[in-house]
């Protein structure tokens, strides 16, 4: 009777029909797009290849021709996949042609410029929420700062530091700091303002001091701010990094791979390096999803 | 059968606008308060002339915009008068609430969503630094007060509305204040709920021997609740009545069909018809 009672309320729908099915149904239309798309794509070139060798294969020989090309312009999935699978598995994860390394090589930067990138937010949240001169001085600058096109300054950024002797790790990562401080800090400025004026007014009535309203209050009110500007702020962060692994000459990284891939037209290399990214970004905000969950259970959030 | 008159009833409301015998815990003298809008000053008070003796429980009633719950506020020192003085204890009311003078009860429980029913009574204590173990022993006296025993580990949004506002009391009473304000605490509560709360307010009162401002809209809540009511008229915010209640200190909740508390509270819409009268 609990069995049926629970298969027929929709809000307690199981884990597999209310989230698995509808993502893969999703997942099955962009792949079926992905393959078409492939063919148009690749067929002209293919055509041409064809006509010059006089072949004339069959519809069938056609399709599988634009799918399985050296170096197709749109490689279709499984090319990625296989691409992806021995480039991941297949070869030693330390190796230069393993994409765990390229990726481990990126997300290191990435969480180290991330953490610096969070708690630079934060900080410059809790002085403009305490300080309205800094509201009014800082806010214009931080979001000036946004307006300036990251493609423009990281190269510059990666070239001072290099004439100064600072290489690898933390150009990149400030670069990613660069991005991530701002949702952070925009959302946490919100964050802090968010208590209700009843709540304020009850520390008030205690004669609380501005560090215990900030701590019992402020802090505890922003989280959920926090955690949903720390996603955003940690795809940023990859973005940053990657970006700042393009026009260093960068021997590893995505970005590195990226960038080599675009040099010799290796499409299923970049398509490959694409996906491994996805995925850091995916365990990164998956990562930021936990740490938001734990909090929340931890602070008595009622069960979604 | 005889017609019983109804001399005794209408002579024992009595006006009572001198001051109490007990010593006074709250003196307002002229008192007024006007706020800074963009269309100009809004006054929100105005020559408001008021003692609250020790042990008192005292409602302030009106319509809403007439300046019970500002009043109360200046009271706290959420609010700055802008006429008159104001004194609580003999202090400022500054000093009275960097003195921890008063606890605060607000239309709304407004417990924090993340803190327990017992860290939520825990927060002033924490923030007045006491001891863990005295935190403990008031945590567990006040929230029997309020008949809570055994929600100490629940979260707010677990409880009732009327749970939740009596954890708000508990709230307020656990660090010890003498005064307790309170600004229409059951206004978002059922009939049923807030009888009940008020009949666990007046026990409380009888057995913490607090001094209790209470400000509601319900002319029968005032009634069954104070010693005194203080009754207000909008625009400006002041004083149209104030009268002393008869009533025993023992009330039960059906002391409300008796003659002698629909002569009061005749009285009281009378005072709240008269200062919409004035308005109009």
């Amino acid at each position: 009777m609990q069995f049926v009672k629970k298969f027929w309320t929709g809000a307690s729908m199981d884990p597999l029909r209310s989230k698995i099915v509808p993502v893969l149904t999703i997942l099955g239309i962009m792949i079926v797009a992905w393959y078409a798309f492939a063919v148009v794509l690749n067929g002209p070139f293919q055509r041409d290849l064809d006509r010059r060798a006089g072949r004339s294969p069959g519809l069938a020989g056609f399709l599988v021709e634009t799918w399985s090309q050296p170096k197709p312009t749109l490689p279709a999935p499984h090319q990625v996949a296989q691409n992806f699978f021995n480039t991941t598995f297949m070869v030693k994860p330390w190796s230069r042609r393993s994409l765990v390394y390229h990726s481990w090589v990126t997300l290191s930067s990435t969480f180290v410029g991330f953490v610096f990138g969070a708690m630079l937010g934060i900080l410059i949240a809790v002085g403009i929420v305490h300080f309205t001169s800094l509201d009014r001085s800082l806010m214009p600058w931080i979001i000036t700062s946004q307006t300036i096109p990251i493609l423009a300054i990281a190269p510059m950024v990666v070239v001072v530091f290099a004439s100064i002797g600072i290489t690898g790790l933390i150009p990149k990562a400030l670069i990613s700091t660069y991005l991530s401080f701002f949702p952070v800090a925009v959302g946490m400025v919100k964050g802090l303002r968010s208590p209700e004026l009843m709540h304020l007014d009850l520390m008030r009535t205690y004669n609380a001091t501005a560090s215990q309203v900030f701590w019992k209050l402020r802090l505890p009110a922003s989280l959920p701010f926090l955690f949903a500007s720390m996603k955003v702020g940690v795809a940023a962060s990859l973005v940053g990094a990657i970006v700042a692994e393009l026009p260093t000459g960068a021997v590893a990284g995505i970005g590195a791979k990226l960038l080599a891939g675009s040099y010799y037209s290796q499409t299923i290399e970049i398509w490959a390096a694409l996906v491994a990214g996805s995925l850091v970004a995916v365990v990164l905000v998956m990562l930021v999803g936990l740490a938001e969950r734990i909090t929340g259970r931890a602070m008595g959030g009622r069960p979604a | 059968m005889t017609i019983r008159p109804s001399v005794g009833v209408s002579a024992s409301v009595k006006p009572a606008n001198e001051a109490p015998a007990n010593e006074p815990v709250v003196e307002a003298q002229k008192l007024g308060l006007a706020f800074q809008t963009g269309d100009g000053p809004v006054q929100a008070l105005s020559d408001v002339d008021l003692t609250i003796g020790k042990g008192e429980f005292v409602s302030f009633i009106g319509p809403s915009g007439c300046g019970k719950t500002t009043l109360l506020r200046v009271i706290a020192d959420l609010e700055r008068p802008t006429e008159g003085t104001i004194s609580i204890n003999g202090m400022t009311p500054e000093q009275a609430r960097e003195k921890r003078a008063y606890g605060y009860v607000f239309q709304a429980a407004a417990l924090y969503p993340w803190r327990t029913i017992e860290r939520n009574v825990a927060l002033p204590l924490e923030i007045m630094g006491l001891s863990r173990s005295e935190q403990q022993e008031r945590i567990r006296r006040t929230l029997e007060l309020v008949n809570l025993t055994g929600f100490e580990k629940k979260y707010p949004w677990q409880l009732s509305g009327g749970m939740q506002q009596r954890a708000s009391i508990a709230r307020a009473l656990a660090f010890d204040a003498d005064l307790l304000l309170m600004d229409e605490p059951f206004g978002a509560l059922d009939e049923i709920v807030r009888d009940h709360l008020n009949e666990q307010l007046l026990k409380l009162w009888a057995r913490t021997e607090k001094t209790i401002c209470f400000v509601t809209h319900s002319i029968p809540e005032a009634v069954y609740l104070s010693t005194r009511i203080v009754v207000m008229s909008p625009r400006p915010g002041r004083v149209t009545d104030i009268i002393e209640s008869t009533l025993p200190k023992e009330r039960p909740l059906d002391i409300r069909e008796s003659p002698e508390f629909l002569a009061i509270a005749a009285r009281v819409r009378d005072g709240l018809r008269a200062g919409h009268s004035y308005e109009d």
